[in-house]
């Protein structure tokens, strides 16, 4: 038998807590860490003091009355120009735009990836290839161009044109998310699949949805960020009735008539952002998870 | 006789590069045919061709005498078991083993019967509630193997189903596919690049090679009778020993040897001297006591042993030639030994050094 009293370590390694390297490695984090959360520590301070605290110009410090009445200005009061109707029209019209352009970009490309990975026709290669060149266009050069279009098709001002937009954008890069994971799901699967009558939209529903559900969070997060931050389209292709809320918030901040209300504009920020943010913490984990399992393989 | 599968000058191409070409193969009903090669052989791309995976280029495929060359593969009567099971992981057991059956509108009773019956056939019927990944290797492929069962298909088509499974189960699954094969009776076409499956399973094997049908036969005469030297050297383990030299009047020289080849069974009358391959299998020469009574004796210098348990692998200088010789487990030859064997030339094959061909 072997002898139990043998010499050198026994039990649990020892932990070093303050060793050099996690003295640095911690170090680095933590400075790294406040350098992007102390602008957001700003604006959340900002937000929550009155006009008269912020003169005192400390900026820093934590509000000594905390007042909600800047958000509740952001939200309904606010002036860009003679309407006083704050944010909230924009969030309204922002929601309006995100859930068709997300549900129709993502149905769309979907099919799409499905149908280049695994239908594979003649010339699907180019036209994966064509769909994929846009993605590397600069949006700039196709501003006008576009205005033309939906000037002719009547949709210029309209929601749905800037839904229109969004969904086309959104189709290059999309594509290529789900072709590259529908390429990763095992042929035999699919062929499978044939020899056991299932068609086109069987295969597409029945078996390869369930599969893609990681991929179907990555592509909404990425849309939902996308088309939600999105100013550029939403300030060419909308009208004032209809500007989506990031437009809404540059109009408040930068409008120059009367004092600046710095807590306003900060709240007005952070309410802008809390959608993409509620997606993230949300859905984080499968975020990763989603973007690690398209990218193995393709 | 009618066939079960029939495929007519059949043309495979993708773009320029021609994968099969001209191929004919007529299957019998309720056969268990082998496609046996190496990978990049053709063999996986002819049994997707059966299925209608691939679309051909030409020629034509009849399934119990009907043509579906250009049939949909759910229509053709076929079902197919594949290497890496391809089991619908977010399904059951039952709902994978059923999902063809709804496809086809058979009737939710019909479904519970067939799958009821696959089920007890395979031993799988305490698996049905779960998903394939609660499943070990071996209980998944026997559900790839039920979902083609319950389609109550005339042909079943396997693409290397027992590949991916370990050694020992392997061998148990070999077994149960056979029994299965004596069960059903259904015509079975069964692609593999492990020559024991091949020989084991099959009542006929079609050895292939660069999309082309090498030898068509029964194990024994793939075995016994190869028809060219890629498939004498193929199947065999270890592989057929072969010593270049001339046929010269019914004997075969080989350096300053000479072999009479009284016995051999040659496919047409030799007439001509000709360059010419012999090809004599490791298990069949034979030494000590047997020696005496075989045609042909002569004394080998022993170079190494490889003892593997139920047989001793034995290499071995004839001449100037390496000599393999399979001997008994038992047997007590060291290296640097002279070892006398004894060659029968009615067991040997010969070929024709320029065709290949068997002689």
């Amino acid at each position: 038998m072997a002898d139990l009293t043998v010499n050198g370590p026994a039990g649990p390694r020892p932990k070093k807590r303050f060793s050099r390297a996690n003295i640095f490695l911690y170090g680095t984090l933590i400075v790294v860490s406040m350098y992007y959360l102390l602008p957001l520590y700003v604006m959340i301070v900002t937000s929550l003091k009155g006009m008269p605290e912020i003169r005192m110009g400390n900026v820093f410090g934590p509000p000594m009355e905390i007042t909600f009445q800047p958000w509740v200005k952001a939200w309904s009061e606010a002036c860009t120009g003679l309407d006083c109707t704050g944010l909230s029209k924009g969030f309204w019209n922002s929601v309006q735009i995100l859930i068709p352009s997300v549900v129709l970009s993502i149905a769309i490309a979907s099919v799409n990836g499905y149908a280049l990975s695994l239908w594979k026709f003649k010339g699907s290669e180019v036209f994966f290839t064509i769909l994929i060149i846009g993605a590397f266009i600069p949006y700039q050069t196709m501003l006008y161009p576009i205005v033309i279009i939906l000037r002719e098709i009547g949709l210029m001002g309209d929601l749905g044109g800037l839904v229109l937009v969004h969904t086309v954008f959104g189709m290059p890069i999309l594509t290529l998310l789900f072709r590259n994971y529908f390429a990763s799901v095992p042929e035999e699967l699919f062929k499978a699949a044939r020899v056991d009558g299932a068609g086109f939209w069987q295969i597409y529903f029945q078996i390869m949805l369930p599969m893609a559900l990681p991929i179907f969070v990555v592509a909404i997060i990425l849309q939902v960020t996308g088309i939600w931050n999105d100013f550029l389209f939403g300030v060419i292709y909308t009208k004032p009735a209809t500007y989506p809320m990031t437009v809404q918030l540059n109009n408040i901040v930068n409008s120059v008539q009367g004092i600046k209300e710095y807590n306003v504009n900060m709240a007005a920020t952070l309410l802008t952002g809390l959608v993409p943010l509620v997606i993230y913490f949300a859905s984080g984990k499968l975020f990763v998870r989603g973007i690690a399992a398209g990218a193995v393989k393709g | 006789m009618s066939y079960s599968v029939e495929i007519k000058k059949l043309d495979l191409a993708f773009g320029a590069v021609k994968v099969l070409q001209g191929l004919d193969l007529n299957i019998n009903e309720g056969e268990f045919l082998v496609l046996l090669g190496s990978s990049g052989c053709g063999k996986s791309t002819l049994l997707n061709c059966i299925a209608g995976l691939l679309e051909i280029t030409n020629g034509q495929i009849f399934i119990k005498g009907e043509n579906v060359t250009w049939a949909e593969p759910s229509e053709r009567g076929i079902g197919m078991v594949f290497q890496s099971y391809a089991l619908y992981p977010q399904m059951t057991v039952k709902g994978n083993l059923s999902f063809g059956l709804k496809n086809a509108k058979v009737p939710k009773a019909e479904i519970e019967k067939r799958v009821a019956r696959a089920a007890e056939i395979l031993q799988i019927g305490p698996l049905l509630d779960r998903k394939p990944g609660a499943l070990s290797g071996g209980q998944r492929q026997r559900v790839a193997i039920g979902r083609a069962l319950v389609r109550d298909v005339d042909v079943f088509l396997f693409d290397e189903p027992l590949s991916n499974l370990d050694a020992k189960l392997r061998v148990d699954l070999r077994v149960e596919l056979k029994r299965l094969h004596n069960q059903l009776q259904n015509t079975m076409i069964y692609v593999t690049h492990d020559q024991v499956e091949a020989m084991t399973l099959a009542d006929r094997i079609a050895v292939m090679k660069g999309g082309a049908i090498m030898q068509l036969g029964t194990p024994d005469e793939i075995y016994n009778r190869p028809r060219n030297l890629y498939v004498a050297d193929f199947i065999g383990s270890p592989s057929m020993n072969f010593l270049e030299g001339h046929l010269e009047g019914g004997s075969f020289k080989v350096d300053d040897m000479i072999m009479p080849m009284t016995g051999y069974d040659f496919a047409a009358p030799q007439t001509a001297d000709r360059p010419a391959v012999i090809g004599i299998r490791p298990e069949h020469v034979v030494t000590g006591e047997l020696v005496r009574n075989a045609p042909l004796r002569y004394s080998v210098d022993v170079d190494l042993v490889e003892p593997m348990g139920s047989d001793t692998l034995v290499y071995a200088k004839l001449g100037q030639h390496l000599f393999r010789i399979r001997m008994d487990g038992q047997a007590t030859v060291k290296a640097g030994e002279t070892l006398e064997v004894g060659i029968d030339p009615s067991r040997a094959s010969l070929f024709d050094k320029a065709t290949e061909d068997r002689l």
